[in-house]
């Protein structure tokens, strides 16, 4: 057991599958001679070599028309999009091809692909480097979304990712890159579409991703000094989307609360609500409540990108007015 | 629009001697392939029988024929929403294509894809691509994957004049080049972007190769008409992308005898303008090559009796072909078959 930054589990991550399946290559911005400007990427050109681990120019669309391309000819390419923001830039190739071709093809073609990005709020960057854009992949047929909390999870999802037969849009929360916790030895490999409960409680449940886990971890032990004892999920993988967890974890307590880094509108958390109201809402003893960034661009400095997206305090809040 | 003359090709193309016979009648029935398939399709689009939308390549046939020809086996093309006489070209039969139009079950995608879409991964027909560009960055991937696996694939991909203004273009050009991967780009410069001529909206007057140097690559411009010679640019830029020489940029300079697609009658265009370039036509000039060069017309005759006979029993039996199954609707999403967003 090896105490691992976010940012070290993503090295390793690459690293395993690299090491495991040679079909597996890497390509992205100043991924391989500089290892990342996040520094997730560094010793795997070294470990790896130069044709497996390729610098690009910036040139999104060219970045991830050539992981399509090479996952349909018999590669497994993992693409970095350096930033979320630049989805937007290439994503007519994410949302129009890579999602697509399967589905139009009568199932000729499978894309075996990953793209990983850094994703979410939190270093001040402003609001072209710093938005949480997983919804937007949500909302294309085709595409699998999965969005990890812990330095473990990004070791295991990844790998699961990497190892899946169909295109994964792979959001590393920016802000949890600095953030330690134990990973296990050896491969790890997890499911997609899994979530876990991180937290048991009887007064109600909060449903959380990515960089708001560990905001709704600690809202929960503020609530727990307060008296109300809460569940948490970590939803973990918005495509496939774990219903059956989420749903049980929802009805054990009747109070629903969902803790959502993404502008309001058609946040992931809408999704769940509406699947929770159609087929659970007998068991439902209050209305379910989304905590979000407010519908607006995120702001850069610290105060207002602080106040705009849910913290802790937010969240105690919330719930402690819900139930009291 | 500039007349043939004033883009300097002869009146009719000039059609090389240094083909031999086989290849010369390859060549040509896979031209008349297109040219009949095309045809038909198109009464059919008046009868109501092909729903939607299509674009086709009529008079721009040399191209998908000739670059084809180059082509082994286990290569790759890459080709647009414009995709018929490329994928027929790969030997794909004529009678999925047709039922893929109709929309049947025995359709090429099963009724899934379109016009706009086609793909046959057997046969090295990588799919057809409907958004402007993208296809350009994928044949690339491909290209790279040939060389990551250690196999001498090509990959080819097709486009039009109205490609080289959108960025997805000059992305693709610039990493295939600097990945020198073995990549062929064919641009068939029709001279109209779709209603607009491209010269309107293009800074320089070969939209392709006066962009060639900016990537590092030499300026090829052949006559697109002439089958020959497209055959012949080609199997020099498979070459030398096989070879490991990097990727090569041509651009053919053809015509489309019809509209953008099925809803444009092309009035744009004047009687003056279009009647040199049917005199170029690609099919019949090559006949007209052929018989002058001593291939006997019962020869071509025959030809033109099989494609017809090849294209009348794909039409009826594409009509025969019931609708596709609903079932087809939420399948194929995932690689498990489904379209489940739950787990």
């Amino acid at each position: 057991m090896a105490q691992l930054t976010y940012r070290a589990a993503v090295t390793r991550a690459i690293a395993q599958e690299m090491e495991r399946d040679e079909r597996v290559v890497f390509l992205g911005e100043d991924v391989a001679t500089a290892g990342g400007v996040f520094k997730t990427t560094g010793g795997l050109l070294e470990r790896f070599g130069p044709e497996r681990v390729r610098d690009t120019p910036i040139s999104e669309q060219a970045i991830v028309g050539a992981a399509m391309g090479a996952a349909m000819t018999g590669m497994r390419p993992v693409a970095e999009l350096m930033f979320s923001d630049f989805v937007a830039v290439c994503w007519d190739i994410i949302a129009n091809e890579i999602a697509k071709t399967r589905y139009m093809t009568n199932g000729q073609v499978t894309l075996p692909l990953v793209i990983r990005t850094a994703n979410g709020g939190g270093l001040r960057f402003g609001a072209q480097h710093s938005q949480a854009v997983e919804n937007w992949a949500m909302a294309v047929p085709g595409l699998k979304v999965v969005a990890p909390s812990t330095p473990r999870d990004v070791v295991g999802l990844f790998a699961a990712a990497v190892r899946d037969p169909d295109p994964v849009m792979f959001f590393e929360a920016k802000s949890l890159y600095p953030a330690k916790d134990e990973v296990p030895d050896g491969e790890i490999v997890d499911r997609l579409g899994t979530a876990a409960v991180r937290r048991r409680g009887g007064d109600c449940t909060i449903l959380a991703l990515a960089a708001m886990v560990p905001r709704a971890l600690q809202a929960a032990d503020e609530l727990a000094a307060l008296g109300i004892d809460a569940t948490v999920v970590d939803v973990r993988s918005l495509v496939p989307l774990d219903t059956d967890t989420i749903l049980d974890a929802c009805v054990r307590t009747g109070r629903v609360f969902t803790v959502e880094e993404n502008p309001r509108l058609c946040g992931w958390g809408a999704e769940v609500v509406s699947t929770l109201v159609e087929q659970a809402w007998s068991d439902l003893s209050g209305p379910p409540v989304r905590i979000t960034t407010p519908h607006v661009p995120l702001p850069a400095a610290d105060a207002l990108e602080d106040a705009a997206i849910p913290s802790a305090a937010r969240v105690t809040e919330t719930v402690q007015k819900a139930l009291g | 629009m500039p007349t043939p003359t004033e883009l300097g090709l002869p009146p009719e193309p000039a059609f090389a001697d240094d083909v031999d016979r086989d290849t010369a009648l390859h060549l040509y029935t896979t031209m008349l392939r297109a040219r009949r398939f095309e045809k038909r399709a198109y009464d059919l689009f008046l009868q109501n029988l092909v729903k939607g939308t299509s674009h086709l390549s009529l008079g721009q046939e040399a191209v998908a024929a000739g670059v084809a020809a180059a082509m082994r086996p286990g290569d790759w093309t890459f080709a647009t929403y414009r995709g018929h006489a490329h994928t027929l070209a790969r030997g794909v039969a004529m009678e999925p294509v047709m039922a893929e139009l109709l929309g049947r079950s025995t359709g090429l995608l099963a009724g899934k894809g379109g016009s706009m879409h086609l793909t046959s991964v057997e046969h090295g027909m990588m799919g057809s691509y409907a958004i402007v560009g993208a296809h350009l960055t994928v044949a690339n991937g491909a290209a790279w994957s040939a060389r990551l696996r250690g196999t001498d694939q090509v990959a080819v991909c097709f486009f039009g004049d109205g490609t080289t203004n959108i960025g997805a273009f000059h992305e693709a050009l610039n990493m295939a080049s600097t990945w020198r991967l073995p990549v062929l780009f064919v641009c068939e410069n029709n001279l109209w972007m779709e209603y607009t001529p491209i010269a309107d909206v293009t800074a320089v007057p070969r939209p392709a190769a006066d962009r060639a140097a900016g990537y590092g690559l030499e300026p090829v411009v052949v006559d697109g008409n002439d089958v020959t010679a497209v055959y012949g640019v080609a199997r020099t830029a498979v070459a030398r992308a096989r070879a490991g020489e990097g990727p090569s940029l041509v651009e053919a300079l053809t015509y489309r005898h019809g509209g953008h697609s099925r809803a444009d009658p092309a009035k744009y265009r004047s009687d003056d303008e279009v009647t040199p370039w049917l005199a170029r036509d690609p099919v019949e000039t090559y006949h007209r090559h052929l018989v002058a060069a001593g291939v006997d017309e019962a020869a071509l005759k025959e030809i033109d009796g099989d494609v017809m006979r090849e294209l009348d029993e794909a039409t009826e039996a594409a009509k025969a072909s019931p609708p596709p199954d609903l079932g087809l609707v939420e399948r194929d999403v995932w690689a498990d078959g489904s379209a489940a967003w739950r787990s």
